[in-house]
């Protein structure tokens, strides 16, 4: 049986655990008459020309998780960004963990979206927001969709700011021998009121799991939101990440994507400009080897006047990987004024990694400012041989221009522990001691 | 007086095109319609040799298990193939020895073209190889190439007299599956241009060619096969203006480009065929697949403007074979009223050392869809690869679109690649800048948007720039001075 079969047989079984009656069900009906209908996007699709899941198709994974497993935290510490104190929300093979999250009420909702799912207080709210922005066309978030039970769920109401950063943490323990987890997140910071959010996913063992995660995120008029997605997980996990965001008036989102681990990974990251005035950024750093895959599919969809995005994507390729970027800016007629700027950068370090790269532009509007900048080459040698004259060895003075390399994009990054760390996994990645504390 | 934007949006609707006429001579057609009797016919009417009549049979079978391409950015009715006739002759087809003897009403449809025969013949030595409606009716200048080797004729006459040239070179670079209208036509190309270039030869005149839609309902399946031997340099221009027309003309070129070692092909286009009217009724379908094939030390330069036709799908292509070679783009497009075009350019890294560059420069006016699509491959042998990609989108007025499209793979780590776009108005700020010195606004546009197509137009040869300059007058009249 295939994985599509599969999943429309385990649809039924997952009806027995939820309300049918809820008016959420009527959506997850809906959402997968579509996903049986269109199935797995195959490579035939443009915006899946590069990247194949029919590998991950051939694995029979296992849909719900037999039993719960308990994580001593010492054992998962690390995973955590633990020099600062967090909000936590995390998830032991996609099945909430009390025991290792730290959740609020406290003028904001940081909690669950099973909660916020069935609860009758919540309701309104799941009315106005759940699954409003999430495509209702494309195949895997209708998958997600379908399945919608458990992720996280924030809720942050006018002029609030949590006291300190959520982190979102997906563990796979490895009780399974595959698995496959599709957790649902909910995410609305309400006017004037401020959020940073840490996502990661992490398999604990090396049995292969595949992750389909959907996002909604609702930035209301001035809102700010910082979104940090960690990807540096285990070479036998697979991660399809599907982001929504629909930002209103004067609001700021910035999502920050740093990829270096995980066999397959697509993020498809679409920011939706629903008012005037709105900055939206997305940056991110890839560095793979082996024969890792990493597919950045953007969408930033112009529909107001008076707007802003920023994109930047630098990627290091190394060993037999592939690196995919594809960046699309849809201006739409009425959006004047709009300046929309997009930048990917990569360097190729082995002679059989493969980047495929595609910014695109389709301009409606015609007082606009929009660029968009690719380029693909190597270190510059004379920097390289500057380096090694002042008795720097090759390796690090490489390692110093990549990490220079990579640096502007971590230089937006609001929590400095986060950066460290960061900056530490890229030291990790490229193999060197820089010789100096970041 | 003032002259602002809207003024000129509204001339710019209001400009009728010109060069739409028709001539009428008598016309030898087949029946509509497209079948293996029908290739047949055509091929028995060309009097070409079995292996002719086989190959393009086999492109029909290919043909008619492919399906009609959708990927590209663009929305028209689809033509019906069996309503197309896809042969017709100009009839009295004697060959001419002197210009006297040509139906005078042919000479003066060129004269109104602005092409005058006689003039061509005086004027810095063009060889013209007029092709009107599918045959080759005048072919000047063949004595002065024939003495240096060149062979310069319709690629029916050279399928006679040089069948194993054709035979060895044709369908090489574009193959008869390439693509379904690279099949369609292979299976009933009527004409076109063939040209050889013996090694170390350096051609000295600009080869060209005029290409022109002309029997109503009639499709144009031009075939072009150019080839540089080693050594060799040559410089070809191909120019095309249509008779306005209300039923849409299905256009589906194929030009084959061969530069062998350390050879040099300029290919120059300049493309004027009618857009439709400005309810974008009517207008040319020009579906051309193009494609230059180098090897070592080879060189093929693409210089197109493209101010016509109704839907445009276009991208001439280089495949870097060989070591050191070199592809080059250049390209303005430009769109008003309902146009819609979808071209760029395909640069194929194979050879180690090869370079390519990319300028492509769009200009949307009216609520017509420019897009620029492009593909920049390095494939994993090809080391030191370098590209320079640029496109650069001008929109005047709200309603037109410019979309960019640039796909790029890399497979080796010393490839350099570099790619960048922008989009932009004409900015108020310039055109006051002008306007303070005493530039009128209708002045100001014209210099801004000859500014920004210059890059190009600089790359066209001294004989065709005037041509050029002449045809964007046409489509952005009252912006190019």
């Amino acid at each position: 049986m295939d994985l599509k079969d599969k999943l429309i047989s385990s649809f039924m079984m997952f009806e027995n655990n939820v309300d049918i009656d809820s008016p959420v069900h009527d959506v997850r009906t809906e959402a997968m008459k579509n996903f049986e209908l269109k199935g797995f996007p195959s490579k035939k699709q443009e915006a899946w020309k590069y990247t194949s899941l029919n590998n991950l198709q051939k694995v029979d994974f296992s849909i719900f998780p037999k039993e719960v497993n308990a994580l001593d935290y010492k054992d998962v510490k690390k995973y955590f960004v633990n020099e600062i104190d967090t909000y936590k929300i995390v998830f032991v093979d996609g099945i909430y963990s009390s025991f290792l999250s730290e959740t609020t009420h406290d003028g904001v909702d940081i909690c669950l979206m099973s909660s916020a799912l069935t609860k009758p207080m919540y309701k309104p709210v799941i009315d106005v927001y759940f699954n409003k922005i999430a495509s209702k066309d494309d195949s895997l978030t209708t998958l997600n969709t379908a399945f919608s039970r458990e992720g996280a769920y924030i809720y942050i109401p006018k002029n609030k700011m949590p006291k300190k950063p959520v982190e979102i943490l997906h563990f796979a323990t490895g009780n399974e021998a595959t698995l496959m987890l599709q957790p649902r997140n909910l995410i609305i910071v309400e006017e004037n009121a401020e959020l940073q959010v840490i996502e990661r996913h992490q398999s604990l063992t090396s049995n292969e799991v595949l992750t389909n995660s959907v996002t909604e995120i609702f930035a209301a008029k001035n809102a700010i939101i910082d979104y940090y997605k960690v990807q540096n997980n285990v070479g036998t996990a697979s991660l399809i990440d599907n982001t929504y965001i629909d930002q209103k008036d004067k609001s700021v989102v910035k999502v920050h994507t740093f990829s270096f681990g995980g066999k397959l990974t697509r993020n498809n990251l679409n920011f939706y400009q629903n008012g005037e005035h709105i900055d939206s950024t997305m940056k991110g750093v890839t560095i793979l080897g082996e024969k890792q895959h990493v597919d950045h599919h953007t969408l930033v969809h112009h529909i107001q006047p008076n707007c802003e995005s920023h994109q930047d994507y630098k990627g290091i390729y190394g060993e037999n990987s592939t690196g995919v970027f594809n960046g699309k800016i849809i201006v739409d007629k009425i959006a004047q004024k709009t300046n929309a700027f997009q930048q990917n950068n990569n360097i190729l370090i082995s002679d059989k990694a493969t980047i495929n790269t595609k910014p695109q532009l389709e301009i409606f509007a015609d007082d606009v400012k929009c660029s968009h900048g690719c380029t693909i080459g190597q270190l510059d040698e004379e920097a390289l041989f500057y380096l090694q004259s002042r008795g720097i060895p090759k390796k690090e003075a490489r390692a110093l221009l990549m990490y220079a390399f990579a640096n502007n994009v971590l230089a937006s990054v609001r929590i400095p522990e986060l950066k460290t760390r960061i900056n530490k996994l890229i030291a990790k990645k490229l193999g060197v001691n820089l010789g100096f504390d970041l | 007086m003032a002259y602002t934007e809207e003024e000129l949006k509204k001339e710019l609707e209001t400009k009728e095109y010109e060069y739409g006429f028709y001539t009428d001579i008598e016309s030898d057609t087949l029946p509509k319609g497209l079948n293996e009797d029908i290739v047949i016919a055509i091929s028995k009417k060309k009097e070409e040799p079995d292996w002719m009549t086989e190959w393009r049979l086999e492109a029909f079978r290919i043909w008619s298990e492919m399906e009609e391409p959708e990927w590209a950015n663009v929305t028209y009715k689809k033509p019906d193939f069996q309503d197309i006739s896809y042969y017709s002759a100009p009839n009295k087809k004697p060959k001419y020895n002197s210009l006297d003897e040509v139906d005078p009403e042919l000479l003066d449809t060129f004269k109104r073209l602005g092409i005058s025969l006689e003039e061509q013949k005086k004027l810095a030595g063009v060889a013209v190889d007029i092709v009107m409606d599918s045959v080759s009716v005048a072919t000047t200048f063949k004595k002065t190439l024939a003495e240096k080797g060149i062979i310069f004729m319709s690629i029916s006459e050279a399928i006679k007299e040089y069948p194993e040239l054709v035979k060895k070179y044709i369908g090489t670079v574009v193959p008869q599956k390439d693509n379904f209208y690279a099949a369609l036509n292979s299976a009933v190309f009527s004409d076109g241009s063939f040209c050889y270039i013996p090694k170390g030869v350096r051609c000295p005149m600009e080869l060209s060619t005029y290409f022109r839609i002309n029997q109503a309902g009639t499709g144009q399946f031009e075939r072009t096969l150019v080839i540089a031997d080693e050594g060799s340099y040559v410089s070809y221009l191909e120019g095309c203006t249509a008779p306005s027309r209300d039923e849409n003309q299905l256009h589906a070129a194929v030009v084959e480009l061969i530069a062998l070692d350390n050879a040099e092909i300029k290919y120059s286009t300049v493309q004027n065929w009618f857009p439709g009217d400005k309810e974008g009724k009517g207008g040319v379908f020009n579906f051309v697949t193009k494609r230059g094939l180098c090897e070592k030390n080879a060189k093929i330069s693409w210089t197109q403007v493209e101010t016509g036709s109704a839907v445009t799908w276009k991208y001439p292509s280089c495949i870097l074979k060989g070591d050191n070679s070199i592809g080059e783009f250049y390209s303005i497009a430009v769109t008003n009223n309902y146009q819609q075009a979808d071209t760029g350019t395909k640069m194929i890294h194979l050879g180690k050392n090869t370079k390519s560059t990319i300028i492509s420069k769009g200009i949307s006016a009216g609520k017509s869809q420019n897009s620029y699509r492009g593909l920049v491959q390095v494939n994993s042998r090809a080391k030191n690869a370098r590209n320079f990609s640029q496109c650069d989108s001008l929109l005047m007025g709200n309603e037109c679109g410019a979309h960019t499209f640039p796909y790029i793979e890399a497979k080796n780590k010393t490839a350099q690649i570099e790619h960048e776009a922008t989009t932009s108005k004409i900015g108020e700020d310039q055109i006051f800048y002008c306007n303070q010195r005493g530039i009128d606004t209708e002045k100001a546009i014209a210099l801004i948007v000859n500014g920004f197509s210059k890059e190009v137009l600089n790359k066209l040869p001294m004989e065709f720039a005037v041509e050029a300059q002449k045809l964007l007058e046409i489509s952005l009249e009252g912006s190019v001075g």
